[in-house]
């Protein structure tokens, strides 16, 4: 059985990881190489390092990064952040990424999906997407790395979740804006409205604070990953220890292999 | 042999190629991208990666004139992904004649509400057979990531291991010196790295 996946979402500005609260006052928590090897010891399942300066700047990622993380760490990971064109893709994943996320280009231009599809295929193209409740349903936001550059997308959130599997995505990522960094759960509601029209993985992100909400949203929302980011990087949840209470809930999680020894 | 690379990894045009090197390189063994025959026929040890289609996988070998010295070969070679896909008869996707040096059909994962693809994450095996390949593998998770699978009712004889995704599948096939597996070991944490020694030291 497919495990559900636990994904560490690692910021990255100028080459180091950071973390704001609700998309501001960005602090460096810490080198990415350091990060990436100890979450993938600990048994993170996979992990994003979304550039969050490479949009808004209009410029794409720095691939010296990439490889560095490619050539320490043995788990997939995922690249987002200034990804516009296919050479800019295939630059990021001949340099060890397993698959790239793109978020604002592709609302700029949606072909950008389809190219990327038939470049790599599916399997390598996520598409990200910010989304933040208002009183006519949840909308898309785009250039969202920086409060200054933020703009509506003039899109619903499920169309355009729609419109990206029809134009190729492999995978979606659905964070909730008003949900992220504050740790209250995962946006269950929006969440089952976007599994109910979502045939490829859904990847939740935006707000987790404690182990339950994991449970919740894997159960309740049936998403095939969660994504955070201040949770895992203060140490407020430890991953051996999530994916353990996960395990007695009853949620297939790949343990790792302390755990598999000690259940030996 | 002195001067022979104890792996070469097949330049097919892939983009897992350099993940694959350096999964090696972080066992410490050196290994060199070839899509040169005589350098892929000296080699100790082959591996043949591949992500994407089958049809751009084949036209890949073809277009580099590899698809004589790749089913000649007489060392162990490992596809990988794609790279296994190619090794057996068939492969649904754009209706494409593969290697054919594993007897076999690559057909497309069917998607359900609860089955969504492609197949992408961590998933289990079944051994099925006994291999030097899979020692100390049998309880490991791998990470996946494919959309078409091997049938296991085409190769009943050549499967060593199976996976389920909807439907089981063939995660892990040999036939004398060829195996192929599905999910990328150069990804798969320790029990990809444990797979990847096993190779090395069949």
């Amino acid at each position: 059985m497919l495990a559900k996946r636990l994904i560490p979402c690692l910021d990255v500005a100028n080459g180091q990881v950071v973390k704001g609260v609700r998309f501001r006052d960005h602090q460096v928590v810490g080198d990415i190489i350091e990060l990436a090897q100890r979450y993938a010891e600990q048994g993170a399942d996979e992990l994003v390092f979304y550039d969050i300066t490479a949009s808004p700047q209009r410029r794409s990622v720095d691939t010296r990064w990439v490889e560095r993380i490619a050539a320490a760490i043995d788990i997939p990971f995922c690249v987002a952040g200034g990804i516009a064109d296919v050479e800019s893709a295939r630059r990021v994943l001949y340099s060890g990424a397993d698959k790239i996320s793109i978020n604002s280009p592709a609302l700029l231009r949606p072909t950008l999906i389809t190219e990327l599809a038939e470049a790599f295929g599916s399997q390598c193209v996520v598409v990200g997407i910010d989304s933040l409740g208002t009183p006519a349903g949840y909308r898309v936001k785009q250039l969202t790395g920086q409060p200054d550059s933020m703009q509506d997308a003039n899109r619903d959130t499920l169309d355009w979740i729609s419109e990206a599997q029809q134009r190729g995505a492999g995978e979606i990522v659905l964070n909730c804006m008003d949900a992220d960094g504050v740790r209250q759960g995962y946006h269950l509601n929006h969440l089952q409205q976007a599994r109910a029209i979502c045939a490829v993985p859904l990847i939740a992100s935006g707000g987790a604070g404690t182990a339950q909400h994991f449970v919740d949203v894997f159960q309740q929302a049936d998403v095939d990953g969660a994504l955070a980011a201040s949770v895992f990087h203060s140490g407020q949840i430890e991953i051996p220890a999530l994916k353990a209470h996960l395990h007695r809930a009853g949620v297939p999680v790949r343990l790792t292999r302390n755990r598999q020894c000690q259940n030996a | 042999m002195p001067g022979t690379a104890p792996v070469v990894i097949v330049a097919n045009g892939g983009s897992n190629i350099n993940s694959v090197r350096w999964a090696l390189k972080r066992l410490g063994v050196d290994s060199r991208l070839s899509d040169r025959p005589e350098q892929i026929a000296s080699a100790a040890r082959v591996i043949l990666p591949g992500v994407g289609a089958a049809p751009a996988g084949m036209s890949a070998l073809q277009r580099r004139e590899l698809i004589d010295c790749v089913t000649s070969l007489q060392q162990p070679v490992l596809g990988v992904c794609l790279g296994m896909q190619l090794l057996f008869e068939h492969s649904e996707e754009g209706d494409t004649p593969g290697l054919g040096v594993i007897p076999g059909r690559v057909e497309k994962l069917s998607e359900s509400p609860q089955v969504r693809v492609p197949h992408m994450g961590w998933n289990r095996l079944q051994l099925v057979a006994d291999d030097p390949l899979l020692a100390g593998l049998s309880s490991a998770w791998f990470y996946f990531v494919h959309g078409y699978a091997v049938n296991p009712a085409s190769t009943v004889e050549h499967a060593l291991a199976l996976s389920q995704h909807g439907r089981e599948f063939v995660a892990v096939a040999r036939k004398e010196n060829f195996y192929g597996v599905q999910f990328h070991p150069e990804k798969s944490a320790a029990a990809g790295a444990r797979l990847l020694k096993n190779f090395l030291e069949l």
